[in-house]
């Protein structure tokens, strides 16, 4: 029966995943597309040497971006079901609707805002080649790190919880992670490599879509999953009905 | 007096019921996985690291690679 509840939990996960990846695609689009564009034709101004197309362009920006897109939605849905049928009961006094999307955002904020800030999504032509392996490695560090710490802070609220109060402790515990994390931001080593004439505005523009983007993603994610998992644990849509009768008739 | 107690509300919710450990641990592992390598083929697959030779999955998720974060070359 609970092995049963977690496996559609997290067909349902996979399943809201895909529809935010779907609305995360169009904000990619719509969005994303023109800078990455645009990053491309500073690129060909800037550099000497053509490489030859293995991808065309359209394809890239159309059924390969949604390729990708839908593939991170439905892994990350995988991944986001998973930990909710961890945190579900474990966390706090929340209906599982609000758990999900409680989740959805410590997930949005632990596994990309965080990383995010520390090293931001670049456009084609921000990078040095030679770097990517340093690049990748510090970059999923910064999640990993951004992950455990935000399940740390969570187990060390529940901890702290009975001694100050849930509110305190929630405090505490947020503050515990931002104190690690800035200490962490302050000893991983800078990455900058945006070329000296790259137009500010394309960078600052493409990194804006990038986080709406997640912002999307995971907004979607959590309300679907939410309704979905709310509808899966709390099967009464006749009681709901018929206690709205007794409510109406004092006064 | 009984009849004078305010009937449960639906704005406290009860606690959801907690599914044990050992019931997710199996599915959390399997598909754990399987999602992370998923991820790895969209975020970095013939970047930093190849499973298969040539660039034909960077290039096919390379705009995707892009806006979704990850580290591209």
């Amino acid at each position: 029966m609970n092995s049963a509840t977690v496996r559609n939990l997290l067909v349902r996960g996979m399943l809201a995943g895909l529809a935010a990846g779907v609305l995360a695609l169009v904000v990619a689009y719509l969005l994303g597309e023109p800078y990455v564009d645009k990053a491309i034709a500073f690129e060909e101004a800037h550099s000497h040497e053509h490489e030859m197309e293995v991808v065309s362009r359209s394809l890239q920006s159309t059924a390969g971006l949604a390729t990708g897109v839908l593939v991170y939605g439905v892994a990350f849905g995988g991944i986001a079901a998973l930990a909710y049928a961890f945190a579900l009961g474990r966390v706090g006094r929340f209906s599982p609707r609000a758990t999900a999307l409680l989740l959805s955002g410590c997930a949005l904020l632990a596994v990309y805002v965080v990383p995010f800030l520390k090293y931001p999504a670049n456009p084609p032509s921000v990078g040095n080649p030679d770097t990517i392996g340093r690049r990748t490695t510090l970059y999923f560090l910064m999640m990993l790190l951004s992950v455990l710490l935000a399940i740390a802070a969570t187990i060390l609220g529940k901890r702290l919880a009975p001694s100050l109060g849930t509110w305190w402790a929630t405090v505490a515990a947020v503050a515990a992670f931002a104190v690690v994390i800035g200490l962490a931001f302050a000893f991983l080593p800078v990455i900058n490599e945006v070329p000296q004439e790259f137009p500010a505005t394309v960078l600052w523009r493409f990194r804006l879509s990038a986080l709406a983007i997640q912002l999307t993603l995971w907004t979607g994610f959590g309300l679907v999953f939410g309704e979905l998992a709310q509808r899966l644990l709390n099967p009464k849509p006749a009681t709901a009905a018929t206690a709205r009768h007794p409510v109406a008739a004092p006064n | 007096m009984a009849q004078h107690v305010a009937p449960p509300t639906a704005t406290t919710p009860a606690l959801p019921a907690k599914l044990p450990i050992g019931a997710i641990a199996p599915w959390a592992v399997f598909f754990g996985i399987l999602m992370l390598v998923l991820l790895y083929f969209v975020g970095s697959e013939q970047g930093a690291t190849s499973v298969f030779n040539g660039t034909d999955v960077h290039e096919w998720v390379h705009d995707a690679r892009h806006l979704l974060g990850f580290p591209c070359h």
